[in-house]
């Protein structure tokens, strides 16, 4: 103890740079990664953009408005109508099937299952939000697609005095409802996902007072469990619809490609971005190949667009965010 | 509007650990009454009891009755929601719900119960609520403001008048100071006094000081050992409990010899 004592220095040194060299490392590093991913984003428009503009400057019709595809006749003839068209009903489908199916998935899960159930189904969703989507598109097209048809048409028949349903033609193979559908089992678990982990993170103390005010469990889900969760449904939806959004094998199996707008959702036909691309660009031409890119920077923006709206929606009412 | 609560041979497991073994008491309306002991011997166990809280626990499984002016909460033609609106609680961590205002907080018990109440009615119910809370001063100009936006101690009262404000026969406490301030947790202290005017109040509480400032009854619970069954001890008068206990665990207790 008493050497101890006396080999300590009189006096304890507090001197030294106020910014360790680790710190300075690692801020600068992850400033740089940020950067990075800022500069990655914008260089992928400015690609795009960049390759798109020879195709929009030959274009004879509206970009937006036509709906024929024939970037390589002379003169070239193509618009982006009946893909915008087909890429958001499809994804509107899948996400009007999908979002209240995984939303309810997850609620069953975190909520009502017990342990031995929900470690199960929760592992069963993750296995499924991680299927490659050519194995969806595969499953749409052999299995789904020919036992579907029957639902179609019953649907057409009886409800066919609602204009979409109607399907005079009465082929109800390839249709946007069935992409529609095959898109909504795909991102079903993604979204299921996600919202569990947001379930599961809603404090307890918080459901332990809406249950004590006499609340029913329904009643605490949508008193606490639902507000808290918003932010993360709503990212968790936006994941599932940029997934649909850009999901191209699925649907490009399933759509008889056709570029026309049609309103009739059971009749086979329409078209989207993504699908576009991937079955045209082996045999497009010059000005081909710019017209697809011209309509992948469109399905970039709508994408952008998307996630901006969904951050804005979050962003809305942050002091009553939760997080505090 | 307030009520007595009869315990009669409450036995309370969890999965095959007994947690509380063989509790008897009487609460008294327009009382309050402090369930004390050291950490584990079921205290909070018995509280949660009081309003089938204890069932959000899975695997936990209670024996016995709990009278509230004689019918009991565990019968089987009763409705463990409707026990929860007749008897409210506190929490030890303050707990308004994040994503509503103050005033929300306040009325959100009155919503549950009916589904469409006149905002006149809201308005006065937020305001006797918030006043007999000892918050209305505080908060009344910034109703609208998000509940977590207060002080801990402001939420604690908050979520008193969240509890009181559907008129509940019973409150029960669960050491609603343990998170606060000095200077809060007296505040919290001059309510409970004013709250025993109309309710029946159970508070568990770790502070024994608080116990004897603001209890009628003491109730001192104990555990024969770590893993075994807490047991209640002893209960009485809070002045006889801190001056003169029959048992010699309760005076090494409360004189601080142990726990």
């Amino acid at each position: 103890m008493a050497q101890q004592t006396l080999s300590q220095p009189d006096e304890v040194s507090i001197k030294g740079a106020s910014v360790r060299r680790g710190d300075k490392v690692f801020f600068n590093l992850a400033r740089s990664a940020g950067i990075f991913m800022l500069l990655l984003t914008g260089s992928i428009g400015l690609f795009l953009l960049w390759k798109a503009i020879p195709s929009l400057q030959s274009n004879t019709g509206n970009f937006f408005t036509t709906q024929t595809w024939f970037p390589d006749s002379t003169p070239p003839l193509f618009g982006i109508a009946a893909l915008a068209f087909g890429t958001l009903m499809t994804s509107v489908i899948a996400m009007v099937i999908a979002v209240p199916v995984a939303i309810g998935i997850a609620l069953f899960i975190a909520f009502y299952a017990n342990r031995r159930i929900a470690s199960s189904l929760g592992f069963v969703v993750d296995l499924l939000a991680a299927v490659p989507s050519i194995i969806f598109g595969l499953w749409g097209l052999s299995v789904l697609m020919p036992n579907m048809q029957g639902f179609v048409e019953w649907l057409s028949t009886y409800f066919g005095w609602i204009p979409i349903f109607a399907n005079p033609e009465e082929v109800y193979t390839k249709s946007i409802l069935i992409a529609g559908v095959v898109l909504a089992i795909m991102i079903l678990p993604t979204i299921s996902a996600v919202t569990r982990e947001v379930f599961l993170q809603v404090p307890r103390g918080h459901m332990e007072a809406s249950l004590a005010l006499g609340a029913t469990r329904w009643e605490m889900i949508r008193m606490v469990v639902f507000p808290f969760g918003k932010p993360g449904m709503i990212s968790a939806s936006m994941l599932g619809l940029g997934r649909a959004l850009g999901e191209t094998i699925a649907v490009a199996l399933i759509l008889s490609a056709v570029f026309e707008i049609n309103w009739q959702i059971t009749e086979p036909g329409g078209n989207t971005f993504a699908a576009n691309i991937a079955l045209k660009w082996n045999e497009a031409g010059t000005n081909g190949l710019s017209a697809l890119i011209a309509s992948g920077l469109v399905l970039f923006i709508i994408t952008l667009l998307v996630n901006m709206v969904a951050r804005w929606i979050i962003s809305r009412r942050k002091d009553y965010s939760g997080a505090n | 509007m307030a009520k007595r609560i009869d315990i009669t041979d409450l036995n309370i497991h969890y999965g095959a650990f007994e947690a509380v073994s063989g509790v008897n008491l009487a609460v008294e309306p327009r009382s309050v009454t402090a369930l004390i002991g050291p950490s584990g011997c079921g205290k909070s166990t018995v509280l949660r009891s009081l309003n089938r809280m204890i069932e959000v626990i899975p695997n936990a499984r209670v024996d016995g009755k709990v009278l509230l002016d004689g019918q009991d909460i565990y019968g089987e033609d009763v409705d463990p929601v409707n026990v929860r609106r007749v008897i409210g609680m506190v929490f030890q961590r303050p707990n308004p719900f994040p994503t509503m205002s103050i005033y929300d907080n306040v009325i959100a018990g009155i919503k549950l119960e009916k589904r469409r109440s006149k905002k006149a009615d809201n308005d006065d119910i937020v305001e006797r609520s918030l006043r007999a809370a000892n918050l209305w001063g505080e908060v009344k100009d910034r109703l609208g403001r998000p509940g977590a936006g207060l002080s801990g101690g402001q939420q604690q009262r908050l979520c008193i008048a969240r509890a009181i404000a559907v008129e509940p026969q019973v409150v029960l406490m669960d050491e609603p100071c343990s998170a606060l301030d000095p200077i809060s947790t007296l505040a919290i202290e001059e309510l409970i006094t004013q709250l025993r005017e109309e309710y029946t109040i159970v508070i568990v509480t770790h502070n024994m000081q608080q116990a004897a400032r603001i209890s009628d009854t003491t109730a001192f619970f104990n555990l024969s050992g770590a893993g075994k069954a807490g047991h209640l001890i002893e209960v009485g008068p809070t002045q006889r409990m801190f001056s003169n206990p029959e048992e010699k665990a309760t005076e090494d207790y409360i004189s601080g010899r142990f726990g």
